[in-house]
């Protein structure tokens, strides 16, 4: 380090040690809380300062009052299914975009990146009245439709931008020795898409936890809300329970924390997907 | 097919292999399913907008009465759209005018950084409000922002200032929501610039070096025109997303107090939702839809010359 750099590095040093309070006191605050007891925000202690008795009564109280766990396997499964769909369907399609020309290829492709720009709240009369048509208002695959088809354009976009730089010679290899085009899908294209389909499962996983509205617009009865949701109903419910509703904050947003320390690079990789390309 | 032991590279084009049946066959089989679902669940909402939007119905009566375009004039007419529409751009330039310069700055120190260790922690942090949801985010911050039990009331009060009601007041809630929206998304287009800022070759940098220039100004001069075209990509992203932004805010003040931090969406919801006005919650859904496509289409116009390979 030369010196004239000094004040730069300094600055540099400074501003980040700055952010890093601004991005993570919001965090201290809501992981100390949650261990506080339900009067000790009233009794005047700074809500800065350590619990008195730290304990895990919060956490206890929300886990085993019966429906977090409901809430959370809500989620998962909804969440799963989705993803899987998502991915199958968007591999399917951007195999067809990627390798087989046909005439109005450009145009279709065109029309389903065009869905990247659509505000979903357009939508929301119409897919409800639709959902409740249909039947399925008021249940957990009310969400199945919506979350599928507002994934795909993003979906199919990134896959196909992957599938494209896939070198032609294998499947060239694949066709000569009289594989078809499904074939030659399922067993060269899939396999060789692997990277791409993760870091789109991680995209699209984190996009759908954290999924609030259509939840709340199709969903009305307690049992089939998934967590987003619940979370939203846990804070009328708790209203003046303030270290309780920190409890849940935390332990909602825990299962990504989770995997975010376990594969920081690529969690990071895919939810920046919708960005980077 | 015949079978060939030894494969001709390159000899077979596309079209010579294109045994019509099988490839026709896939090209409906695989796109039918994926064009069905956004047929359904986005087209058909579209227009569907539009086409209720000449109605005045509660959305349970078999009856929809039609109106032409009364909801569209009274869409014109009504202030606390237009109140939310400007709500909307307040949001997109302040989030704009902070959240690009902030996470540019950001990623110079974090790029310079490089892997130290400090960084590291540094950057595992800043992430983490890319992983909480809007609406975990937006309860957080209710208690953060709250008169009596907040930290920032504290903290203003313990060196001397004195606290507001931050989404109570009329001149505030809205700023207040803001703030929040920058804390959210500022890491992510920091991110975004980091992975740019890497793409940019070392050898240009060295040049730069030899020629004497200043850090400084090796980023001004060189780096920035260079990546551009990720500037152009996160203030589209940015534009998009603050049009769309309904979560955080209806679960910080559903809108209020007195429609000050109402967007387009959470008026749309009210409309549609509580009010059971379906007609005119869908004249503000179309209305919205035109709006962010006029946006959307013209930010792509007139950013086009900014685009570069990076």
């Amino acid at each position: 380090m030369t010196l004239h750099k000094l004040p730069g590095q300094l600055f540099g040093l400074f501003l980040g040690l700055v952010w890093l309070l601004i991005a993570g006191i919001p965090f201290y605050f809501m992981v100390i809380t949650g261990f506080k007891g339900r009067f000790e925000l009233f009794s005047g202690g700074s809500v800065f300062s350590f619990p008195e008795n730290p304990s895990f009564e919060n956490y206890n109280d929300v886990l085993t009052g019966g429906t977090f766990f409901q809430y959370l396997g809500n989620s998962v499964l909804i969440v799963s299914v989705s993803v899987i769909l998502i991915l199958v369907l968007s591999s399917m399609a951007s195999y067809v975009f990627a390798r087989i020309p046909f005439r109005f290829s450009n145009v279709l492709f065109g029309l389903i990146i065009a869905g990247l720009v659509i505000p979903l709240h357009v939508t929301l009369i119409p897919v409800y009245l639709l959902t409740r048509e249909i039947g399925l208002y008021d249940s957990l695959w009310a969400l199945l439709g919506p979350y599928v088809a507002f994934n795909l354009p993003l979906s199919i976009f990134i896959l196909t931008e992957f599938m494209r730089q896939i070198p032609v010679e294998l499947e060239e290899a694949a066709r000569i020795d009289g594989s078809g085009p499904m074939r030659t899908f399922a067993q060269v294209i899939l396999p060789l898409s692997t990277p791409g389909l993760a870091t789109l499962a991680i995209y699209n996983a984190v996009i759908l936890w954290n999924e609030f509205v259509f939840a709340f617009v199709l969903i009305l009865s307690p049992e089939y809300r998934p967590l987003p949701l619940a979370i939203w109903e846990y804070q009328g419910e708790y209203s003046m329970n303030i270290p309780a509703i920190m409890a849940v904050l935390s332990l909602s947003t825990l299962p990504l924390i989770m995997i975010y320390i376990i594969g920081q690079e690529r969690v990071v990789k895919g939810i920046m997907a919708g960005a980077l390309k | 097919m015949a079978t060939q032991i030894i494969p001709k590279r390159k000899a077979a084009a596309p079209r010579k292999w294109f045994t019509w049946d099988e490839y026709t066959l896939t090209i409906i089989l695989f796109l039918l399913p994926s064009l069905l679902l956004m047929a359904v669940f986005v087209v058909y909402p579209i227009l569907s907008s539009f086409h209720l939007s000449l109605f005045e119905w509660n959305g349970i009566d078999p009856v929809r009465t039609p109106v032409g375009l009364a909801n569209w004039e009274r869409l014109l007419q009504d202030d606390i759209f237009w109140r939310a529409f400007r709500n909307n751009l307040t949001v997109v330039a302040l989030s704009i005018m902070f959240q690009m310069p902030m996470g540019m700055l950001l990623a110079i120190m974090m790029e310079r950084g490089g892997r130290r260790f400090i960084f590291r922690v540094f950057k595992t942090v800043y992430f983490f409000p890319m992983l909480m949801s809007s609406v975990s985010i937006g309860i957080l911050f209710k208690y953060i922002y709250d008169p009596s039990f907040g930290i920032i009331n504290e903290t203003l009060e313990a060196i001397g200032l004195e606290g507001q009601s931050w989404l109570g007041e009329t001149n505030l809630a809205l700023f207040a929501v803001v703030a929040v929206i920058c804390w959210q998304y500022t890491p992510f287009y920091m991110i975004l610039f980091l992975a740019s800022l890497n793409s940019v070759s070392e050898d240009l940098r060295d040049a730069a070096r030899i020629d004497g220039a200043r850090e400084f100004q090796y980023y001004w001069y060189v780096a920035l025109p260079l990546v551009r075209g990720t500037v152009r990509t996160a203030i589209i992203l940015s534009l998009i997303g603050s049009l769309k932004y309904f979560d955080l805010i209806w679960v910080m003040t559903e809108g209020g107090p007195n429609n000050a931090s109402e967007l387009m969406a959470t008026y749309m919801y009210k409309k549609a939702f509580p009010s059971f006005d379906m007609g005119y919650g869908s004249a503000v859904a179309s209305a919205l839809f035109i709006i962010v496509m006029i946006l959307a289409l013209s930010a792509f116009y007139f950013s086009r010359r900014l685009e570069t390979e990076v």
